[in-house]
């Protein structure tokens, strides 16, 4: 592949048929933990949750070095949540990973709950707190600076969302990483073409969103977010840039997984739970009675 | 939401803000909104729809607005920037000062999700240092409406001003409180009750609270002269010191930090013309959490039942 | 009554060198200002006020005015002496800049000084605060034009890129961004603080018409400034590759000129350079 942009098309074969099959699994129990979450709390942002799951899983379950009982480990990778509204699935993630009972998941945005409506940094396995867009990459910045200069060799995942693109800070956080050489950031733009108001062509367009990074100097990739071999292919190919950051432009659906959910821009909130509600009781039924019995134990 | 409503129906500030600058807008050409991606949330879809050529989404960028907006006015415009209250007093905050006050413009900076009106959102979207900060910046207005009608008036009033406002709006909804009621007019406090005990001086939805309080010290026959500071700067010093120079005693009800907000205000103004013993309601100097508004309230010591036991402590204190 | 534009090119040349000597002038009785970025852009304010720029020196508030922007508040010096040849004000008043009650604050103050468009000081604001101008420019019709200076340290502030992709989006063809590309901010180079390259294809990858060109020759602003004009679909931006304190041996392309005044004997050198 080469690093000056040609896209990463295919890097299927590369991943053993079991690890993708296990990966897919917990995409679908993550979906279920965040829109379960969510309309148990009346209140969240569902569509760039669905958006980002197989990357969160693929995160998690696949690349990130973490230990769930040690989340304070100063050797772990880091992970930044710079679209901090999609909190939920990020908790999921850290529950089903084991970083806290899978139980505190029902205590979201409920008060005394460290689960806030945002990630804080106070919650086991969170590292940075996040909610006010733009903010997460500079933060990530200094991660790494600090790892290189205490010789710690841990990565810095940062998930941006294409709406914070607006954010007059991300690129300075942008121009900051490439000119530290900071090779141990990844960036991952969940590229769903939404933001709040509607869609980011027509709110605020980010043009050429690969020019743009490459011309600040960051190795950039492409790729399907959805399709998992890509999303681990391309991760591993950032892992292995040497020399600049890496940005993987992720191409996502919002609310990818749920019919109604998908590309609707007034799903980015909560838009009427009740119908939520319903899909998240058939969802739960479809599960239970999944022959792989692997989601009936994972119910809650 | 808030304790008080009763089932009464209720108006969120920011619904009264969005449906009163269509009004404006049809009023005035000269009246331009800017926004920066939340519009469903701030309500200025509403003007979108009825003015897409005095409309400008810049996408979530609010520094980029707030200096869009100080264009626009230096060219003549009424303008008004939307977005929540976190991002338009410290995400912008130096633009507002430099750009916006410094130069004086009519830019009317609406914010939403006032304190802990912003509720299971958490603290990245609780501004509870936002009273403070903009008070301090020279040449600022600052209003914070308690329900919908006042909303509408302060609207109407802070397009005139020619300098900034600053708005402040509730996430929640709000019972109405000033339908029949006396004027609204920046800069005048409205007393709500007359009382010679205790003075309760509050704003925005803790004047709800205030009013619950004050209803039910009224029964062990304590009289509150209550006062809706609305606009907390310029602050109706008259009407307070008024008050206290009957009652000799004084609590504070905000949705803020009890430092920089209202209650810094009532009393600088008290320590330099008539020191008075006095309580401030509040958050008392700490983030808040996620978490349903009553329960927020009730845990921060900010609900009716906190500013009852504020009100006995005061007066004991009474010169 | 429209100030008349100057075409002829030497004299253009002639005006730009008086405004340097104005500048430091200004700056060494002040006792203080920045003289390095007041040098650099010289020639690029003597086109944009002696030539481009539809003005009307006795009405400053004439709505159709061409609008500039000083973002790099801080090379106002070269901005206050343009303004004060063109008759906004008396020449007497230079003397009394950053001076307490004086018209010409250390940073331009739009509410103090005639013929100012905008307040600034605060780096990164200006081109924001030009779009704004641009957009209302386009809304009601108005044949006005906007001009922002930029410094090239400014680009490192993320609202520049904030207000760039929105100028983009408004596709606001009579905004026009000038960066002032001297190649030095306070602390060093741009390449030892924060690089800038490959300028161009960013400013095109967020939308932006680009050129670039020598910001000390007069011929090529001007053509630049044109083809500025010519360009219908959306904002402009002149790279304008310049060389900070230019036109002073000593200050050339020295780090050290950015923010000091000159002493007697300095400025002495200075004007016999300029002046000889
Ligand atoms: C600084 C800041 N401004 C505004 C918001 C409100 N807000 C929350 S989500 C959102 C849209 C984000 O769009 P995008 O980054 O594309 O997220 P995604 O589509 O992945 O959910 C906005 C404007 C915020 N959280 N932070
Ligand atoms: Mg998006």
């Amino acid at each position: 592949m080469n690093r000056e942009g040609a896209e990463v098309t295919t890097v299927a074969g590369a991943e053993s048929s079991d690890i993708v099959r296990n990966l897919t699994r917990w995409t679908r129990l993550l979906r279920y933990d965040t829109l379960r979450m969510i309309s148990n709390a009346d209140s969240g942002h569902p569509g760039g949750c669905m958006s980002m799951a197989e990357i969160l899983t693929c995160l998690y379950f696949e690349v990130m070095r973490v230990d769930p009982r040690r989340p304070d480990w100063a050797d772990r990778d880091r992970f930044i949540l710079s679209k901090g509204h999609g909190a939920p699935i990020l908790y999921a993630a850290l529950a089903r990973k084991g970083f806290f009972p899978v139980e505190e998941l029902k205590s979201l945005r409920k008060i005394g709950s460290f689960l806030h409506g945002h990630p804080d940094i106070s919650a086991p396995g969170v590292d940075m707190t996040t909610g006010c867009l733009g903010q997460g990459l500079s933060a990530g910045v200094g991660m790494a600076l600090a790892g290189r200069h205490d010789r710690r060799d841990y990565r810095v995942f940062v998930v941006i969302g294409c709406g914070e693109m607006n954010e007059g800070q991300l690129w300075e956080g942008a121009a900051s990483a490439s000119h530290f050489h900071l090779d141990q950031i990844t960036v991952v733009l969940d590229y769903n073409k939404l933001q709040f108001d509607g869609a980011v062509d027509e709110v605020c367009a980010p043009g050429d969103v690969r020019g743009r990074w490459q011309s600040l100097g960051w190795n950039v990739l492409e790729i399907d977010g959805h399709d998992i071999p890509q999303i681990l292919g391309s991760l591993r190919q950032a892992n292995e840039c040497r020399g600049k950051p890496t940005i993987i432009i992720a191409h996502t659906i919002k609310g990818k997984g749920v019919d109604f959910m998908e590309n609707a821009f007034l799903w980015h909130s909560l838009m009427d739970n009740g119908l939520l509600t319903k899909y998240v009781e058939r969802m739960q039924h479809e599960l239970n009675s999944d022959p792989d019995r692997f989601y009936a134990q994972c119910l809650w | 939401m808030a304790s008080t409503l009763k089932g009464e129906k209720t108006i969120p500030t920011r619904h009264a803000y969005g449906e009163t600058l269509v009004e404006l807008g049809k009023l005035n050409d000269r009246v331009v909104v800017f926004e920066a991606d939340i519009s469903k949330s701030t309500q200025t879809y509403r003007f979108a729809e009825a003015f897409p050529d005095r409309f400008f989404n810049v996408g979530v960028a609010e520094q980029n607005m707030m200096a869009m907006a100080a264009g626009a006015a230096i060219c003549g415009k009424i303008a008004f920037v939307s977005t929540y209250a976190v991002f338009g007093s410290m995400r912008a905050c130096e633009q507002m000062r430099t750009s916006v006050a410094y130069p004086k413009l009519n830019v009317n900076i609406a914010v939403s999700h006032a304190g802990l009106t912003a509720y299971d959102d958490g603290v990245t979207h609780q501004a509870i240092e936002d009273l403070g900060i903009v008070r301090s910046i020279p040449n600022m207005t600052v209003v914070q409406p308690c329900d919908a009608p006042s909303t509408r008036k302060a609207v109407m009033a802070a397009a005139k001003i020619d300098g900034p406002v600053y708005l402040r709006l509730t996430r929640i909804g709000m019972p109405i409180l000033y339908d029949a009621g006396p004027d609204f007019e920046i800069g005048k406090a409205i007393r709500l009750r007359r009382g010679n005990d205790v003075t309760i001086v509050a704003i925005g939805d803790m004047v709800f609270q205030a009013l619950d309080a004050a209803e039910q010290l009224a029964i062990e026959g304590i009289g509150v002269d209550l006062l809706d500071m609305h606009t907390i700067k310029p602050l109706d010093q008259e009407a307070l010191l008024e008050s206290v120079m009957r009652t000799g005693a004084v609590v504070t009800a905000e949705d803020h930090n009890v430092v920089g907000g209202l209650g810094s205000a009532v009393a600088e103004t008290l320590g330099e013309h008539r020191p008075t013993p006095m309580t401030r309601i509040g958050l008392q100097d700490t983030f808040a959490e996620s978490g349903a508004y009553d329960d927020l309230l009730r845990h921060y010591g900010m609900d009716a039942r906190h500013i009852i036991e504020a009100a006995r402590k005061v007066m004991g204190r009474k010169k | 009554m429209l100030r008349e534009k100057e075409h002829d090119i030497e004299k253009l040349h002639e005006i730009a060198r008086q405004l340097r000597i104005d500048s430091l002038r200004m700056i060494h009785r002040a006792g203080g200002g920045h003289p390095g970025g007041s040098l650099s852009a010289a020639d690029l304010v003597t086109a944009l006020y002696f030539h481009e720029m539809n003005l009307c020196p006795q009405e400053p508030d004439w709505p159709d005015r061409d609008r500039f922007i000083m973002s790099k508040g801080h090379g106002c010096p070269v901005l206050y002496a343009a303004l004060a040849r063109l008759g906004y004000f008396d020449r007497s008043h230079l003397e009394t800049l950053r001076k307490f009650g004086s018209i010409l604050q250390g940073h331009p103050d739009m509410r103090k000084t005639p013929g100012l468009d905008s307040t600034s000081g605060s780096l990164g604001q200006g081109l924001s605060v030009g779009l704004g101008m641009a957009l209302m420019g386009l809304r009601d019709q108005k044949p006005y034009r906007v001009f922002v200076m930029l410094g090239c340290g400014e680009l490192d502030e993320g609202q520049i890129w904030e207000a760039a992709m929105s100028g983009a989006k408004f596709r606001v063809a009579n905004l026009t961004a000038i960066v002032d590309y001297n190649r030095l901010q306070l602390d060093g180079t741009n390449d030892q603080v924060m690089p800038l390259e490959p300028l161009d294809d960013k400013w095109r990858s967020f939308g932006w018409n680009a050129l670039r060109i020598d910001g000390h020759d007069m011929r090529a602003i001007l053509d630049a400034l044109h083809r500025a004009a010519a360009h219908d679909q959306g904002p402009t931006v002149i790279i304008a590759k310049t060389i900070k304190g230019k036109g002073v041996s000593f200050m050339e392309d020295q780090l050290n000129w950015h923010g000091v005044a000159p002493s007697t004997e300095q400025l002495e050198i200075a004007l016999a350079e300029l002046d000889p």
